[in-house]
């Protein structure tokens, strides 16, 4: 499980990579969710060890968690991660929208007219 | 906006419901899976399926809120909820329980007032998102290339 | 327990809450935002004035004890950073309630600039190392906000920019903070800093340096990765430009200071000669292009790059007298860059445009904001007795305690190419000839005068009282190094692996 999951982040993040590489702004947004997924992922892997079907919950009567339960932390980040990444894409999305109406274009190097002197 | 009477007629009988199934899941959250979280989504794909049914106007006038007000009160709803421990001595989101728990909700305390909280950022939050996009009133097509003899769109 | 640690977050947080319920109310919105920073600036007073009589301050939110509940920490570098960042908030406000329109007060503005407030101090103050991902993520919200708000082709441009190469850093700081858990087990910082003295895999905490590095570095616009900011810090409106100078960019060194101090004091060492010759080539980048430009705003710009080569080489020397240098270099950097940005805003606003070709004879029609002005590039040049020069001379004397004399030099010379860039806008804007009637310009109003006053006075007061400031930086660098001290003042005395097992036991009787 732990080498599958390693190659899908492998490959998300070459795919990641090689979006953010084109010009297309869209594919460069694509690119960022690729890698913000492939983030996750790897989050998910930093985790105590990967198990299933035992969730971190105390035990009601003698107050123990479960020794084989699975990494709570890894959850919690991945979440709040999720959530920000949202975010952040949705704006991204219309900020591209909004500039593609601007520029008449989705081709980033149209979009150079602040860096010009 | 789809005009389909299936969706329309779904979506009518689907709002009150999705509303409730959303305050199920925000009650049940702080014992088993679900929470603000998810309840927020919920109710705000409540609200979704009435713009995709019935478009953004009647949406808005369905449910006659600012959501980004939503948003803020339940901001400002989330971070009062941790004062009590600050008040008392302790850091700050120390919970805070009721001794005893009430028959059909269960125990309630600060996290639970927090949840909640969070359910109306989520809900402010995620409709005025969505309000934005449905309500964008002209489609450009991605281009690939701007041309010289294409006219300069004015500035925003 | 010092449990008043969570105020700098939370009245901003509250603030910008109530601000957004305000909403079209724009005076009860004014009061509310400026009552927030207020109040963040006279607690930030306080707290320097308690960590400088009894050093560092640590709490547990949620009453979760440490290395388990993120954990809030303010030691000397972290009480400086937020009374400037309080003050320069403060400004800001003045200066935006005297040049912004209501169609931008209208889209929430305020509220952004207090989560911006609300994010930068909890950067500041958390000792958790997912939180800061956290209080990034808040700050960088806002900005983008504060960046596009008003839409038109080059803030559009410029922001599209901005986002992706942040996001790109946030991404490879989480990617960061998701290995070192891999690695250590833990997110706390005490925790970290005493767990990576003794891991297994010395070679891989290199790698994960590296990678914070990389994350920070694209934050604070180091070279190479510096082309985000003069690409978009001059679109937006003045204020907006002039409180990111001030403190978007300071986060990432304060991270990297942070980091490099606390959780990876064995790879400083390792990564010093590369971070020096960073410093070196952003301070000299940074300076050649603000040479190359014509208008105000974009020289400003790049000068903020050539800054940072200079906070940058306080980390890079790798020693306790070179971060002091650094921390008193950057306190005064935010208040100086801030206040030329307000300044050359209101030059900006008299004559409708910032080409400098098109300004000229302001000195004489405005004597008083040319004063200020001149205060403000000789102390960024570092001319004594302003605060530029102390914060200048600290870095080259530790450069020569360290016998680094090529970056020194660097160093030194940066800081001529400074003034000669500075003095280019003073001559068109200021000295020159006017070629239009000057006395048909409008009067500089005193909204517009009074922060970048304020701000250049605070340098002068900077340099007088250069004396206990440097006694204060000293201390502070001391602590931001002094990870064993941290780790007793975050987990107790036996350390946080002790109180780790402790809490265990207690849970499971």
């Amino acid at each position: 499980m732990t080498l599958i999951l390693s190659l899908v982040v492998g490959t998300l993040f070459a795919g990641a990579v090689y979006l953010m590489l084109r010009r297309s702004v869209v594919k460069l947004i694509l690119g960022l969710i690729l890698l913000s997924h492939g983030v996750n992922l790897l989050i998910f892997l930093m985790g105590d060890g990967l198990r299933r079907g035992e969730p971190a919950f105390v035990d009601s009567v003698t107050g123990a968690v479960s020794a084989n339960a699975a990494d709570p932390l890894i959850q919690a980040l991945i979440l709040t991660a999720i959530v920000i990444s949202f975010g952040l894409i949705t704006f991204i999305m219309s900020l591209a929208y909004r500039a593609n109406q601007a520029v008449q274009s989705d081709d980033l190097d149209d979009m150079t007219l602040t860096d010009k002197l | 906006m789809y005009d389909s009477i299936v969706l329309r007629t779904v979506a009518r009988f689907m709002l009150p419901l999705l509303f409730l199934l959303s305050v199920f899941m925000l009650i049940r959250g702080h014992n088993l899976p679900g929470g603000g979280f998810v309840g927020g989504l919920l109710a705000a794909s409540a609200i979704i399926l009435q713009i995709i049914a019935f478009g953004p106007d009647y949406a808005r006038q369905a449910i006659p809120v600012s959501h980004l007000q939503v948003a803020a009160t339940g901001v400002v709803f989330t971070a009062l909820w941790g004062l009590p421990g600050l008040l008392t001595g302790q850091p700050y989101m120390t919970a805070f329980w009721l001794p005893e728990p009430i028959p059909g909700i269960g125990k309630i305390g600060t996290p639970v007032l927090f949840d909640i909280g969070v359910y109306l950022t989520v809900i402010g939050v995620t409709t005025q998102l969505a309000f934005i996009l449905a309500e964008e009133p002209l489609f450009y097509p991605m281009r690939k290339k701007a041309t010289p003899s294409e006219p300069v769109a004015p500035e925003a | 327990m010092d449990n008043h640690l969570f105020l700098p977050i939370l009245m901003p947080l509250i603030g910008a809450a109530l601000a957004v319920v305000a909403g079209q109310r724009r005076m009860l919105a004014r009061t509310i935002v400026l009552l927030a920073t207020l109040a963040n600036l006279g607690y930030g007073t306080w707290l320097l004035w308690l960590v400088d009589a009894e050093g560092r301050q640590a709490t547990q939110s949620g009453d979760w004890a440490a290395p388990f509940g993120i954990t809030l920490v303010a030691d000397g570098l972290s009480a400086l950073m937020l009374i400037v960042a309080a003050l320069l908030m403060l400004t800001t406000l003045i200066y935006s309630f005297a040049t912004l329109d209501g169609d931008q007060e209208r889209f929430f503005y305020y509220p952004l600039l207090l989560a911006l407030l609300a994010g930068v101090s909890g950067a500041f103050i958390t000792g958790d190392l997912f939180n800061l991902y956290v209080w990034f993520e808040v700050m960088l919200v806002a900005s983008f906000g504060l960046l596009t708000l008003g839409g038109s082709r080059g803030q559009l441009e410029g922001g599209l920019k901005y986002v992706v190469l942040n996001l790109i850093g946030s991404t490879s700081f989480l990617i960061g903070a998701g290995l070192i858990y891999g690695v250590a087990g833990t997110l706390n910082m005490a925790h970290l800093g005493e767990r990576l003295t003794t891991i297994q895999e010395p070679s891989l905490v290199t790698a994960i340096a590296g990678l914070f590095l990389f994350a920070f570095g694209a934050k604070a616009a180091i070279f190479p990765l510096f082309f985000w900011l003069p690409t978009s810090y001059h679109t937006p409106p003045v204020a907006v430009t002039a409180i990111f100078s001030g403190l978007m960019t300071k986060v990432g060194v304060y991270s990297l200071y942070r980091v490099f101090g606390l959780i990876f004091p064995n790879e400083l060492a390792r990564f010093a000669p590369l971070i020096l010759t960073l410093a070196g080539l952003t301070m000299v980048i940074g300076v050649i292009g603000a040479v190359a430009q014509t208008d105000i705003r974009r020289i400003l710009s790049f000068h903020i790059v050539s800054q940072i080569g200079y906070a940058i080489m306080g980390l890079g020397l790798a020693s306790v007298a070179g971060l002091a240098a650094g921390i008193l270099f950057i306190a005064h950097v935010m208040i100086v860059k801030t206040a030329l940005f307000f300044i050359g805003g209101a030059a900006e606003r008299i004559y409708g445009t910032a080409e400098l070709k098109k300004m000229g004879g302001l000195a004489k029609r405005e004597p008083l904001l040319a004063t200020f002005w001149l205060i403000g590039i000789l102390s960024l040049a570092g001319i004594p007795p302003l605060s530029g020069f102390f914060g200048k001379l600290a870095l080259l004397q530790a450069g020569v305690a360290q016998q680094a004399w090529l970056i020194t030099g660097v160093a030194a010379g940066v800081s001529i190419l400074t003034l000669f860039s500075m003095l280019k806008i003073w001559n068109e804007v200021f000295w020159k000839k006017a070629y239009t009637d000057v006395s048909q310009l409008p009067r500089v109003p005193a909204g517009l005068m009074i922060p970048g006053a304020v701000l250049a006075l605070a340098s002068v007061a900077l340099g007088l009282g250069a004396a206990p400031l440097a006694d204060y930086s000293a201390l502070a660098a001391g602590q931001a190094f002094d990870v064993s001290g941290y780790v007793v003042d975050v987990c107790g005395v036996a350390g946080c692996d002790a109180a780790a097992t402790t809490v265990r036991q207690e849970n499971t009787q």
